[in-house]
């Protein structure tokens, strides 16, 4: 070749400039897209919350919960451990993709499987996390404005008076629920289910509070030590009996108890779009699961396909570290 | 690697296999099939956009009178042949749609990133035929859905084509807003996706597939114009995505993202907090580059059609690129210039002013580059280079508007007026499609090997550009003198009587430059089957699409895929006996390479 010389400065041809294949550079831009996707839906939660930010819920007051152990107070032990999972499975799946660089097939299977595990419990993680969060904690009542009112008292720790959380079943006795129709099916009342309605009136509430002198309200405003503000005992009576609406249990998409209905919105939308990521992730962590064990890719003689889905993976787990941070940390 | 075996199923493109008619002319998965199939459902979308607009200009023009076409073509919608208000807006809005979406993106993306990037660059396919074939057939879905939506019972969707919520977010909010809006966004969710995966294959061929010696630079500005806005198009349709699966779970879901403080016929609803404003910045972040990824293929095109029919290379060629590429960076920064009367903090919008208007830069290098390509060159006037050049007469006129919209202080007084109307007809509806009119001029030959009628070409060029501005010039006068545009009548505000007559003379030129589309179809569709028999090279270019023979085959070229030794443009070389030398010729003994 006389004119290999001049032309080695250009273009050969036939390779690849950034050194990968159509598919995998596939799979880079497929996940700038996904990755655009995501901003679109963080930009937009933090839109949202910028405008209620005096009001909005304190993460450290929301997810405190751990699987069996009942009534301690264990904010974010819960979600780090899901995080430290997560990050692990993208731990095995570097090894899986650096097994398979050695053709290795057994310890491609042996990661992969791993990952897979790891995906799972994810997954099972998170659908506990929306169970705790939909049934809720304390209770709280809604304001005719939708402002969430909670309730509390003052209980002496260390020598220092600490607000402490009473949850609406604590000094609430309900009894006008039992007297009306009771919605089921017999009744005719199919199409709301009992389950799903308060179970406390806001008379019932209010009786509570009257009967229980040291039970105060407090509200969604954060003051300036960035902590809910608490009113005082005539206050408290007084929105409760003025404002209040509706008792609220747990979060949903409508309302909210721990405050702004945003804060359930783009909870379940972020946390549910992303772990719909995670699932297909498994979902095709398995396929290929299965196509290394069957030696599809020992015959090709090129694992690149766990590399693909690896660099998938490993975007699944980037995104949640933003949502993990944005949701749970900031 | 895998890329072995990948290369290995590129060679078998060489070999002829035995296709069944299904396989050659349905599910195809050869880009030039697939850049016909796109062409074709982009046309027929395109008559249907296009007849809406003739409706509702007519009852722009003669308000509530009866028409007989609209009692035989709105049914329902036109009793006695009297337009119904909510299917002005209906019309107006899927007009819109179809335009924006369906015809502007989809079918002149689609159609030429198809057709020429394999051939420009000579690459025997697509890096994946499968994925290809897969996103037409989404575009497909989503068209016949958009489609379907005009026969539902409450209408279709009526919310504009920018959907802003609440009109599109609460289903009782008006007819429209109900099955109609929920088709609409499963219809675009569906065309996002196949939009995705068209953008994927095309970015990956352009990187990994060139040929020997087609370095970037000497890649023809076609090409440079569809690598661009395909990552245009993977970096701002999801944020799209994101407003519309926000916009479903207000609609479906009970959420508030959208929507807050409503009262339905004096029920208040439980939505809080939410904001419309956060949906329009969403939508715009993909709503501004999108008219990027509009105008950038027709002004790909267009370089390409100038050059070869002045016989001239083209003007500033790295300038072509780097206003490609400061043009799509800054399509990204100005989505606020939509929003002026939004509530926006009056120092954000200058901001948005100040970024807005740095497009001016990069779009005045690229019109005078084509004006400087002109001069002087061995013109050639055929119907491809005619709308090239009507090309850039609209791309300037609409540009120099932009400017004054683009201003927070000029914009809040004409703000959603039909100056704004005539702005983006003219700077993207007009120009793309006369962009993509070039391009069928120029490439038909190459679809389908045969000739366009050019006499029919030359009556259409004429009628459509005499039409295009009659309709939009006026626009600007009745924009300015205030009257808003997607309202179904204005002859209840006697502000606007004097208006009137501008509004029929518009109708009068929208009507004749819709029915001339007639001579364009025939010859189109005609030309197919009776069309004279192209030769291979009739343009006497110098791309590589030109070297492969005129019958379609798999893999493109018989043999070896030719070899690049120059840059796109060498027409009229001193030193050569013709005045184009085409990509694949190797440099003489001597011979410089243009510097470019």
């Amino acid at each position: 070749m006389s004119t290999a010389v001049a032309e080695g400065k250009t273009w050969g041809g036939g390779n690849q400039p950034l050194k990968a294949s159509y598919g995998k550079m596939m799979m880079w831009f497929f996940i700038v897209s996904d990755a655009l996707t995501f901003s679109g839906f963080l930009a937009a939660y933090g839109f949202s919350r910028f405008k209620f930010i005096d009001a909005w819920p304190i993460a450290d007051e929301v997810f405190t919960h751990f699987p069996f152990l009942h009534g301690v107070d264990a904010p974010m032990y819960y979600v780090a451990f899901m995080t430290f999972v997560l990050i692990m499975s993208s731990v095995t799946m570097v090894l899986a993709v650096d097994a398979g660089h050695h053709m290795n097939k057994s310890k491609v299977t042996f990661y992969m499987f791993l990952t897979i595990i790891g995906g799972l419990i994810f997954v099972g993680s998170q659908a506990w996390e929306w169970n705790t969060f939909i049934k809720g904690d304390y209770g709280a009542v809604q304001t005719k404005g939708g402002n969430i009112l909670q309730f509390g008292h003052y209980v002496e720790k260390d020598g220092e008076q600490v607000f402490k959380r009473v949850a609406v079943k604590d000094f609430a006795v309900a009894t006008a629920h039992k007297d009306r129709t009771q919605h089921e099916r017999k009744n005719g009342l199919w199409f709301v289910n009992e389950g799903t309605l308060p179970s406390y009136t806001m008379d019932e509430v209010i009786h509570g509070l009257q009967a229980n002198k040291d039970i105060l309200v407090r509200t969604q405003i954060i003051n300036e030590d960035g902590e809910k503000t608490v009113l005082s005992r005539g206050e408290s009576l007084d929105q409760i009996m003025k404002n209040g609406r509706l008792v609220v249990e747990g979060a949903n998409l409508h309302v909210n108890e721990y405050g702004s209905p945003l804060f359930a919105d783009f909870f379940f939308f972020i946390t549910g779009f992303h772990g719909f990521h995670v699932f297909s992730g498994v979902v095709i962590n398995i396929i290929i699961f299965f196509n290394v064990v069957l030696g599809t890719y020992e015959r090709r003689g090129s694992y690149e396909m766990v590399e693909k889905v690896g660099l998938y993976w490993h975007f699944v787990d980037l995104v949640w570290v933003f949502v993990f941070t944005f949701f749970y940390l900031v | 690697m895998s890329a072995h075996a990948d290369n290995h199923a590129h060679d078998d493109h060489g070999h002829h296999h035995k296709e069944t008619f299904v396989t050659k002319y349905i599910f195809s998965q050869d880009h030039k099939m697939i850049a016909k199939q796109y062409l074709i459902t982009g046309t027929i979308m395109g008559v249907i956009g296009v007849l809406m607009s003739m409706m509702f200009r007519m009852q722009i023009a003669w308000p509530e009178e009866p028409n007989v076409l609209f009692e035989a073509l709105l049914g329902k919608w036109a009793p006695d042949g009297v337009m119904d208000a909510d299917i002005y807006l209906a019309l107006v809005t899927i007009h819109g749609t179809i335009m924006v979406f369906f015809v502007l993106t989809a079918g002149l993306s689609g159609t030429f990133s198809n057709l020429l990037i394999p051939l420009q660059i000579g690459a025997r396919d697509m890096a994946s035929g499968f994925l290809n074939m897969v996103s037409y057939w989404l575009f497909f879905v989503s068209s016949v859905i958009m489609v379907i939506s005009l026969f539902v019972e409450a209408g279709p969707a009526a919310a504009g084509w920018t959907i802003y919520p609440p009109l599109s977010a609460l289903p009782m909010a008006q007819g429209g807003s109900g099955m109609g809006m929920t088709l609409w966004l499963v219809s675009m969710a569906i065309f996002i996706a196949s939009s995705l995966l068209g953008s994927l294959n095309y970015i990956v061929t352009v990187i990994n597939l060139r040929t020997k010696g087609m370095s970037m630079t000497r890649l023809p500005l076609t090409i440079w114009a569809f690598f661009v806005t395909a990552i245009i198009g993977v970096v701002s349709f999801p944020v799209l995505l994101s407003a519309a699966l926000l916009l479903i779970m207000d609609r479906s879901f009970g959420t508030s993202f959208f929507l807050s403080d409503i009262f339905i016929q004096g029920e208040v609803l439980h939505y809080q907090g939410g904001s419309p404003v956060l949906f329009e910045h969403l939508f715009w972040f993909l709503g501004h580059p999108e008219v990027y990824i509009v105008i950038l293929p027709a002004m790909g095109l267009v370089s390409e059609i100038m050059a070869s029919n002045s016989r001239k290379p083209i003007f500033g060629y790295r300038a072509m690129i780097a206003s490609i590429l400061a043009i799509a960076f800054l399509s990204t920064i100005v989505w606020g210039h939509h929003m002026f009367i939004s509530g926006m903090n009056p120092f954000l919008g200058s901001v948005f002013t100040f970024t807005t208007l740095l497009i001016a830069i990069p779009s005045a290098v690229k019109a005078f580059n084509w004006i400087t390509t002109l001069w002087k060159g061995n013109l050639q006037l055929n119907p491809a280079m005619l709308f090239s050049i009507g090309f850039v007469s609209t791309f300037i006129t609409g540009g120099l508007t932009g400017i004054i919209l683009g201003d927070s202080a000029l914009d809040i007084n004409v703000h959603d007026t039909y100056f704004v109307v005539a702005h983006f007809h003219l700077v993207m509806g007009i120009s793309a499609l006369y962009g993509m009119f070039a391009g069928i001029y120029h490439w038909y030959p190459r679809m389908f090997g045969r000739m366009l009628n050019k006499n029919l070409g030359y009556i259409h060029f004429w009628v459509t550009a005499v039409c295009a501005y009659g309709v939009f010039f006026p626009m600007h006068f009745i924009g300015m003198a205030g009257l808003p545009r997607r309202y179904y009548t204005n002859s209840n505000f006697p502000l606007f009587d004097d208006l009137a007559n501008v509004n029929v003379i518009i109708t009068i030129f929208a009507l004749v430059g819709g029915v001339v589309q007639i001579v364009y179809l025939y010859n189109f569709f005609g030309s197919i089957f009776y069309g004279k028999k192209s030769v291979q090279n009739p343009w006497k270019s110098t791309t590589l699409e030109w070297t492969a023979p005129v019958e379609h085959m798999h893999g493109n070229w018989p043999g070896e895929i030719p070899h690049v030794h120059r840059w796109a443009y060498d027409y009229s070389k001193p030193g050569h006996d013709v005045d184009f030398v085409p990509q694949n010729i190797p440099l003489k003994d001597g011979e410089e390479e243009l510097q470019h």
